[in-house]
C-alpha cells in the first residue's frame, strides 16, 4: 500500500505540499486553504476543487494532517484540518526535495 | 506507518456512507463560503450560485475521486457489478439455479478427484524427509529378500544410512489375543527394531523396540507396539496401557509403546489389512519361518542417488549370491517409495483426472452457451447501459464478474459435494488403495476449488463478455427492433460449442464404455472355484496344538460338526482364501533339475477333505483329498492343470512325485484357481492335505450352502461353540465378498466414469436442445413464411433435424477420433477389451446420435406445430 500519488498538474507532490505549508499557520477548512494559496501566490495559483478535496482525503490517509468538524467564521459546520507531528516531518522532507529539484531545474534553464 | 495507514483506510472503508456524507457536507460549505465570497464582491446571488456550482464541477465525480482514495475505484466497482449480477440471478432464479447446480456438480466432481489425488499421489509420505526412501524388492516387484542377505547388505553398502525390514508373510488376525476382556484375533506384524526411526515416525507415548527386545524368539516376542487404531479400539486410547501385559497366543507380552495416529503401516504398505500390533523381529533366532520372508526398505544417505544405490546393490547382491550357494538368490530392484506405493493406482489416477477435466470443460461450454443465449433476451439492457455511458471495458468486467459470481455460488456447492465425496471415498473398508483413508478435504483442495470456481467463471463468460463488448450499440438497436435474424452472424460460435459438447461427451461415453465393458469381463472371468454360495469363517482354535493327533481330532470334529448343520452341502478347511493370501515355494518333480533362478514356483494351499467341494474347484482327474490323508498315510499332493502341464508337459501328472515337502505324491490334479487377482492366470498351484502338515498359519472352514451363507451363519457358530468355546468367530465372509472386493477399484473406476459421462450426456443434450431450440425462435418468420408457402410440417421437421444430426456428426466425428487416440492411454485398465473396441465406439455413436435427434426433435416439432399466421405477426 504506497502512498498516494497526486493528480494535479503542478510538479508531482506540490499540492500536497503547499496544502500542508499553509496549515502551518494552524486549522483552516478547505476553502481557506484554496483562497490562501491563491492569494499568497498572487493569483497565480488556483487550487482546483477537484484536486483540493482528493488530496485533502489523501493527506489524511498518510495521517500528515487530521481534519475536525467544527464552526466557522458565518457560524456554518466546517471541516478543518490541522498538521500533525508526522505531517510537519513530511513538509520538512518535501521541501528539502523541492529546494533540490527546482535548482536543478533552474540550474539547467540558466536561471541562477 | 504502512499499518496505521491499512487500518485508516479499512475504518473509512467500513463507515464509507458516514464519511460520504461528510464530504458532501464539506463540499456543501466550500460552494456555499465561494456563493458568500462572490455576493460580497457584488455578483447577484443566484448568478453567484450558478458560478460557484460551475467552478467547483460536478459534485458527485469530485466525491468519487475523493473515495477513490480510500477505496480503490475498482473495487466500488466490483461491488456495484456484484450486486447487478445478484439482482440479475434473483430475477432469472431458474437460469440461475441451473447454472449453479451445473457448476455445483463439475466443480464437486473436479474437487473430489483432486483430492484423491492430492493424497495418493501429490502429497509427501507421512515420513521425515520422504523423498530418500526407497523400496529395496529382491527381483521382480512381489519378491520377498531373506533376512540373512538383508543382515549382510546391511552390514557391506554405503549408500544407505539404514536398512529396515518387517515379516512380508503376516495374515489378517494370524495372532490370538486372550485374557481380560472378549479373545480377539490381532493382525500382528514383525519389524526390525530400527524401522520407525528409519522412517522417522516417534512414538505416541512409550518407546520403540530396545535391542534386547530384537534378540529373543520369533513365537515369543516379549514386547509389542499398538497401532493408534487397535489402542483407540480396544483401549480406549488409555495411556496407561503402556507397561501393561498381555496374552498374545497364550504367551505374556509387554505393551511398550502406542504408535502415533499419523502413521498407518497398513494404508501405506499393506493396504486393505490393518495392522493391530508390531512385535520385534528377532532375525537371528533359527527357528523362524525361513526363505524370502522379509519387506526391506532403506534410508538414502544425503547425496547418494537411486542408481548410484542401485548400482552398488547389484554389485553386493551378485556377490552374496555367488558367496552363498545355499540361499535364495537375490538380486535387490530399488524403486522411490512413493512411487512404489502410488504406482499401482497412478493411471487409473489419471485417467480419472482427465475425465473430470473433460466434464470442467463440458460444463464450461454448456454455461458459455446458456449466457449467450441468455445475452439474445438481454440485448436491451445491454444496449441500454451502454446508452447510458458504460464503455466497452465496463460491460465486459460485468460480464466476467456475472459468470464468476456464478461459478463461485457453484463452487460452494461443489465444496459439500466433494466433502460427502471425499468422505464416503476415506470411508470405503478394504479397499486395497493406498492412502485412500487419508482422502479429505483440505487446504489445497480448498485453493484447488477457487481456482476452479474462477477459472471456470472466466473461462464460460468470456466468449458472452467478448460478444458483448463486440456488440455495436447501433447495430444492436436495430437488432432489437427488427428482432430477428441479429444473432444470426454468431451463430456459428454457438454451433462450434454444441460440437466441443458432443465431442467431449463422446470421449467420455467411450471411456466408461471402454471400461465399463472391462469390468464385465473382469465379473465374467472363471476364477475356478464358483463364489456364489461359499463362505469361510476363521475358525483357529484358541489353544496351542501339540501334536498331529490333538490337530487331526480338532479337524474331524469341525468337520463333522459342520456338515451336520441343516443347509450346509459341504465343508472343509483351508489355510489361504482365494483373492486374499499367498505364499509360495520352489518346486520340482523327482529327477528334474533346475538351474538356480529357474526354478518353478507353486503356490500353496494347505486343505482337508471337502475344501475342493465346498470352493467349487472341480477335480479334473484323480482325487481329492479324504480323510484317510493323515499323517500316517502315505505323504500325497494335489496340483492344478498348470502345475501338472508345467512339470510334467505332455505326461498324465497322476502318480508322479515332487521332491518338494520331504516328496510328495500326486493323487489328483484340479482346475486353476485365479488366486492373486481375477485379471492374472494363477500360475502353478499346490494343495497339501491339512493333517499332514502343521505349516499353516491360520485355519478357515470353508461351506458351501444351499441357502444364502448368511442366514447359516448363527446355526454355524452355535454348532462349533462346544468345539472349543474361546473361538473368535467374528469374520463371516462369503466368497462373492472376496471377489467383489477384488474387483472394487475396478468397479469404482467404472462407476465414476460412467457417471461422469452421463453427466457428460445429459449437459450435450441439453446444449443441443438449447441451440436448437433458439435457432428455431430466432427464424419464427422464416419458418412461418415456408408454412405459408406450403412447406408441411414434416418438411419443417425435418430440416431441424437434419441440422442438429448434422451438428452431431461433427461433434461425433472429432470426439471418436480423439477418443481413439486417448483410448490407448488406457491401458493396462482395459481386461479383455482392445482400446479401438468396435462394440463401444458404434454404440457410443448410436447413443449421441439418438439423444441428439432427440433433442433436435423437440423444438422441431414445437416449430411445425405453429400456425403460420401468428408466427409471421410475431414481433
Amino acid at each position: 500500500m504506497g502512498t498516494e500519488k497526486t493528480k494535479t498538474d503542478l510538479l508531482p507532490g506540490t499540492l500536497d505540499m503547499l496544502i500542508l505549508k499553509i496549515l502551518v499557520r494552524g486549522h483552516l477548512h478547505g476553502y481557506a486553504i484554496a483562497q490562501l494559496i491563491q492569494q499568497l501566490s498572487d493569483d497565480l495559483l488556483q487550487v482546483e476543487e477537484g484536486s483540493l478535496y482528493p488530496a485533502l482525503q489523501r493527506l489524511e490517509l498518510n495521517g500528515w494532517i487530521e481534519g475536525e468538524w467544527g464552526t466557522s467564521a458565518n457560524n456554518r459546520r466546517a471541516r478543518f484540518y490541522q498538521l500533525t507531528a508526522d505531517g510537519r516531518k513530511h513538509l520538512a522532507a518535501e521541501a528539502a526535495r523541492y529546494r533540490r529539484v527546482t535548482g536543478a531545474v533552474a540550474r539547467i534553464m540558466g536561471f541562477a | 506507518m504502512n499499518w496505521r495507514r491499512f487500518r485508516r483506510r479499512l475504518r473509512y472503508w467500513l463507515h464509507q456512507g458516514e464519511r460520504n456524507r461528510l464530504l458532501w457536507e464539506e463540499m456543501e460549505f466550500h460552494i456555499a463560503s465561494m456563493v458568500e465570497d462572490l455576493v460580497a464582491q457584488g455578483v447577484p446571488e443566484a448568478e453567484a450560485r450558478a458560478r460557484a456550482h460551475r467552478k467547483f464541477g460536478n459534485m458527485t465525480h469530485q466525491s468519487e475521486d475523493s473515495r477513490s482514495t480510500w477505496i480503490a475505484r475498482w473495487i466500488g466497482d466490483l461491488a456495484q457489478d456484484l450486486r447487478h449480477s445478484f439482482r440479475g440471478m434473483r430475477r432469472d432464479a431458474g437460469f440461475t439455479a441451473f447454472t449453479i447446480l451445473i457448476a455445483g456438480l463439475g466443480i464437486g466432481a473436479s474437487s473430489t478427484v483432486f483430492s484423491v489425488v492430492n493424497a495418493l499421489l501429490l502429497r509427501p509420505l507421512p515420513f521425515r524427509d520422504p523423498g530418500r526412501l526407497v523400496w529395496i524388492s529382491n527381483g521382480d516387484d512381489t519378491t520377498s529378500s531373506q533376512t540373512e542377505h538383508y543382515s549382510d547388505l546391511r552390514e557391506l553398502n554405503r549408500s544407505f544410512s539404514g536398512l529396515a525390514g518387517w515379516n512380508a508373510f503376516y495374515f489378517p488376525g494370524d495372532r490370538q489375543l486372550t485374557g481380560a476382556g472378549e479373545p480377539e484375533r490381532l493382525t500382528t506384524v514383525a519389524v526390525t527394531g530400527n524401522l520407525f526411526t528409519l522412517l522417522g515416525v516417534d512414538p505416541a507415548i512409550g518407546r520403540w523396540f530396545t535391542a534386547e527386545e530384537c534378540q529373543g524368539k520369533y513365537s515369543a516376542p516379549p514386547a509389542m507396539l499398538l497401532s493408534d487404531r487397535f489402542w483407540r479400539g480396544r483401549f480406549d486410547s488409555d495411556p496407561s496401557v503402556v507397561g501393561r501385559t498381555l496374552t498374545l497366543n497364550n504367551r505374556p507380552v509387554t505393551i511398550v509403546g502406542v504408535l502415533p495416529a499419523s502413521f498407518d503401516f497398513a494404508s501405506v504398505f499393506a493396504p486393505g489389512i490393518p495392522v493391530d500390533i508390531f512385535i520385534p523381529w528377532p532375525l537371528n533366532d533359527q527357528s523362524k519361518p525361513r526363505g524370502n520372508t522379509m519387506k526391506v526398505i532403506g534410508r538414502l544417505k544425503p547425496g547418494v542417488t537411486v542408481q548410484g544405490a542401485q548400482a552398488e546393490l547389484t554389485t553386493l547382491g551378485k556377490q552374496l549370491t555367488s558367496a552363498h550357494p545355499e540361499r535364495n538368490p537375490i538380486a535387490p530392484v530399488l524403486t522411490p517409495l512413493a512411487q512404489r506405493v502410488s504406482a499401482r493406482v497412478a493411471p487409473a489416477l489419471f485417467v480419472l483426472a482427465c475425465a473430470v477435466g473433460v466434464v470442467m470443460l463440458l460444463v464450461c461450454a454448456n454455461l458459455s452457451n446458456l449466457q449467450l443465449a441468455r445475452l439474445g433476451a438481454r440485448q436491451k439492457e445491454i444496449a441500454m447501459r451502454a446508452a447510458l455511458g458504460a464503455g466497452r471495458s465496463r460491460l465486459l468486467r460485468q460480464m466476467l464478474t456475472e459468470s464468476v459470481a456464478l461459478s463461485c455460488c457453484g463452487a460452494v456447492l461443489g465444496l459439500v459435494l466433494a466433502m460427502a465425496g471425499t468422505r464416503t471415498l476415506a470411508h470405503l473398508r478394504g479397499f486395497n488403495l493406498p492412502l485412500l483413508e487419508s482422502v479429505r478435504i483440505d487446504g489445497s483442495a480448498l485453493v484447488f476449488t477457487l481456482a476452479a470456481a474462477v477459472g471456470s467463471g472466466v473461462l464460460f463468460g468470456l466468449l458472452p463478455a467478448w460478444r458483448v463488448s463486440a456488440l455495436s450499440l447501433a447495430g444492436e438497436l436495430q437488432d432489437a427492433s427488427r428482432g430477428s435474424s441479429g444473432g444470426k452472424r454468431h451463430a456459428w460460435i454457438r454451433d462450434a460449442l454444441v460440437v466441443c459438447e458432443l465431442a467431449f461427451a463422446c470421449v467420455l461415453l467411450i471411456g466408461a464404455g471402454l471400461l465399463m465393458r472391462s469390468f464385465l469381463r473382469v465379473l465374467d472371468v472363471n476364477p475356478g472355484f464358483r463364489p456364489e454360495r461359499a463362505a469361510a469363517l476363521r475358525v483357529d482354535p484358541s489353544f496351542r496344538i501339540a501334536s498331529f493327533a490333538q490337530q487331526n481330532s480338532f479337524i474331524d470334529d469341525m468337520l463333522h460338526r459342520a456338515r451336520s448343520v441343516p443347509g450346509i452341502v459341504a465343508a472343509g478347511i483351508t489355510d489361504v482364501l482365494p483373492l486374499r493370501d499367498d505364499r509360495s515355494w520352489a518346486v520340482s518333480g523327482v529327477g528334474q533339475v533346475y538351474e538356480k533362478g529357474y526354478q518353478p514356483e507353486a503356490f500353496i494351499r494347505v486343505v482337508s477333505d471337502g475344501y475342493f467341494e465346498a470352493a467349487g474347484i472341480p477335480v479334473r482327474s484323480g482325487r481329492g483329498f479324504t480323510e484317510r490323508d493323515r499323517s500316517s498315510s502315505e505323504r500325497v499332493v494335489v496340483v492344478n492343470e498348470t502345475m501338472a502341464r508345467t512339470l510334467w508337459p505332455g505326461r498324465n501328472a497322476l502318480g508322479e512325485r515332487i521332491t518338494t515337502d520331504g516328496g510328495r505324491r500326486v493323487v489328483g490334479v484340479v482346475a486353476d484357481v485365479r488366486h492373486t487377482a481375477l485379471e492374472a492366470a494363477g500360475g502353478l498351484e499346490m494343495y497339501l492335505p491339512m493333517r499332514q502338515t502343521g505349516d499353516y498359519a491360520s485355519m478357515q472352514l470353508v461351506v458351501r450352502t444351499a441357502l444364502p451363507p448368511d442366514t447359516l451363519a448363527a446355526a454355524l457358530r452355535t454348532a462349533l461353540r462346544p468345539l472349543d468355546p474361546h473361538l473368535p468367530v467374528r469374520e463371516f465372509q462369503t466368497f462373492q465378498d472376496l471377489v467383489d472386493k477384488a474387483v472394487s477399484p475396478r468397479r469404482l473406476l467404472a462407476l465414476l466414469l460412467s457417471g461422469f459421462a452421463a453427466f457428460a450426456l445429459a449437459l450435450a443434450s441439453l446444449g443441443i436442445y438449447a441451440v436448437i431450440s433458439f435457432s428455431v425462435s430466432q427464424r419464427v418468420q422464416e419458418i412461418g413464411i415456408r408454412m405459408a408457402l406450403g412447406a408441411s410440417a414434416m418438411d419443417v421437421q425435418r430440416r431441424i433435424v437434419f441440422r442438429t444430426l448434422g451438428l452431431s456428426a461433427f461433434g461425433l466425428a472429432s470426439g471418436m477420433a480423439a477418443a481413439r487416440l486417448l483410448s490407448r492411454g488406457l491401458g493396462s485398465l482395459l481386461f479383455g477389451v482392445t482400446s479401438g473396441d468396435p462394440v463401444t465406439f458404434v454404440a457410443t455413436g448410436a447413443l449421441l446420435t439418438a439423444v441428439a435427434a432427440v433433442a433436435g426433435f423437440v423444438p422441431a416439432w414445437r416449430a411445425s406445430r405453429m400456425d403460420p399466421m401468428v408466427a409471421l405477426r410475431a414481433n
